[in-house]
């Protein structure tokens, strides 16, 4: 399954970043074949928005779900419309992430788990 | 007739009981005047002025709407959005998210298939009436909307030509605070004289500077702190035209929701000295 999981680097020895319309990255790739690529994500610094935009390239990658640690109300809504499966709580490195993701430890998320503007200030 | 505006960079420094006793003096005088609660998150002139309503209007913005038997799901009005405010999915999909939107309409500007018009989102209500022989108006942004340097922009063209208008500017150095300074004649920044009140004295003046605004200083609850503010002023050659002193008995008065110029008639004088140099400063216009 094709998935995105949001990063603080380009290697999957990175953290999750704990943002996700903020991510510093989000490495999309295959968890069959492990092939994993890194999309810088253009909404770091946004002024407002991040959370539906970040969205927007999550779907555009083609990714089937999101992990991550934190994730609010617009970008949760955008995600949801598109069918994107989302995991939050997520922490650790994305190689882990991936990992627990593989063997069915993440539990979906049922709605954001944090309020929007989380990730500003941190 | 001039437009003055009652700002402070550091809220709770008596921005309201200034701008709600200046009008109420300037209203005995017999001068037409009006008082605008641009404060519209939290507006509590009307505490003090105690106003009749005779009119109440519902103040709208303009958002998105898109028939999705038109779209064509072509993705440009997700592309020219700046606030990421409108998202294409895929095919018909377009999400909105208000609260994000600026009204700028360039999604429906790019939109070939003429899928987008505008609809109507309520973010407050303006209320206007009369206090006396001043005239009231105060804006009320609605909980959870987040549109409101537009709603002061509606309350201030309620400013009447013929009419001295009072502006009571909500605390800070935002774009709130910016659109209700736009165009003001003079702006009177409330300060205390204390390090609190003194640091966000300097963010003020920085702010008018910037907007090439007249303004001068007053001191509310002279008597605390220390003399940083008096030596900033002067350092800076800005005038303090009104020194309040901290006297328990405007506190009782605030309190209760009194006016001090009504209670305490030796503090009346000062606002009728402000109003004075305030007559001065628009003969001087």
């Amino acid at each position: 399954m094709k998935i995105a999981i949001t990063s603080m680097g380009e290697s999957l020895d990175s953290k999750v970043d704990p943002r996700f319309g903020r991510a510093a990255f989000f490495l999309v790739g295959d968890t069959e074949t492990m092939d994993f690529s890194a999309i810088r994500n253009e909404n770091v610094s946004a002024g407002g928005g991040a959370g539906t935009s970040s969205a927007k390239t999550v779907i555009d990658s083609g990714a089937e779900a999101v992990v991550t640690g934190n994730c609010g109300p617009n970008a949760e809504r955008t995600l949801s419309a598109a069918g994107v499966k989302l995991y939050v709580g997520v922490t650790g490195t994305v190689a882990e992430a991936i990992d627990l993701f593989r063997n069915g430890k993440l539990e979906e998320a049922e709605g954001p788990n944090v309020q929007s503007h989380s990730g500003t200030g941190n | 007739m001039m437009k003055i505006a009652i700002a402070s960079g550091k809220g709770g420094t008596g921005k309201t009981t200034i701008a709600t006793n200046l009008a109420w003096v300037v209203g005995a005088s017999g001068r037409k005047v009006q008082y605008l609660d641009c404060d519209v998150e939290e507006p509590n002139g009307h505490i003090f002025l105690k106003p009749t309503i005779e009119k109440t209007r519902v103040v709208t913005v303009d958002v998105p709407e898109v028939d999705s038997d038109k779209c064509t799901g072509c993705g440009e009005c997700g592309r020219i959005c700046r606030y990421s405010a409108i998202i294409h999915i895929r095919d018909s999909n377009v999400l909105i998210f208000e609260q994000l939107c600026h009204s700028c309409g360039g999604c429906l500007r790019v939109c070939l298939a003429d899928a987008i018009s505008w609809k109507p989102l309520a973010i407050g209500d303006i209320e206007t009436g009369k206090a006396g022989d001043v005239g009231f108006v105060h804006g009320r942004l609605r909980i959870g909307q987040v549109r409101t340097p537009s709603l002061i922009g509606e309350v201030k063209r309620c400013i009447q030509a013929d009419s001295l208008a009072i502006i009571d500017v909500p605390p800070g150095t935002s774009c709130p605070v910016v659109e209700a300074l736009r165009g003001v004649d003079f702006v009177l920044l409330v300060t205390e004289p204390t390090p609190f009140g003194l640091n966000d004295l300097k963010l003020a003046v920085g702010l008018v500077r910037e907007m090439g605004l007249a303004f001068a200083v007053a001191v509310n609850r002279c008597g605390i702190g220390n003399d940083a503010v008096e030596k900033y002023c002067r350092g800076e050659n800005i005038d303090i035209i009104l020194r309040l002193p901290d006297d328990r008995r405007i506190a009782e008065a605030y309190s209760s929701g009194q006016m001090i110029a009504d209670v305490l008639t030796e503090h009346r004088e000062k606002f009728s000295e402000l109003h004075e140099f305030i007559n001065g400063a628009s003969a001087k216009m």
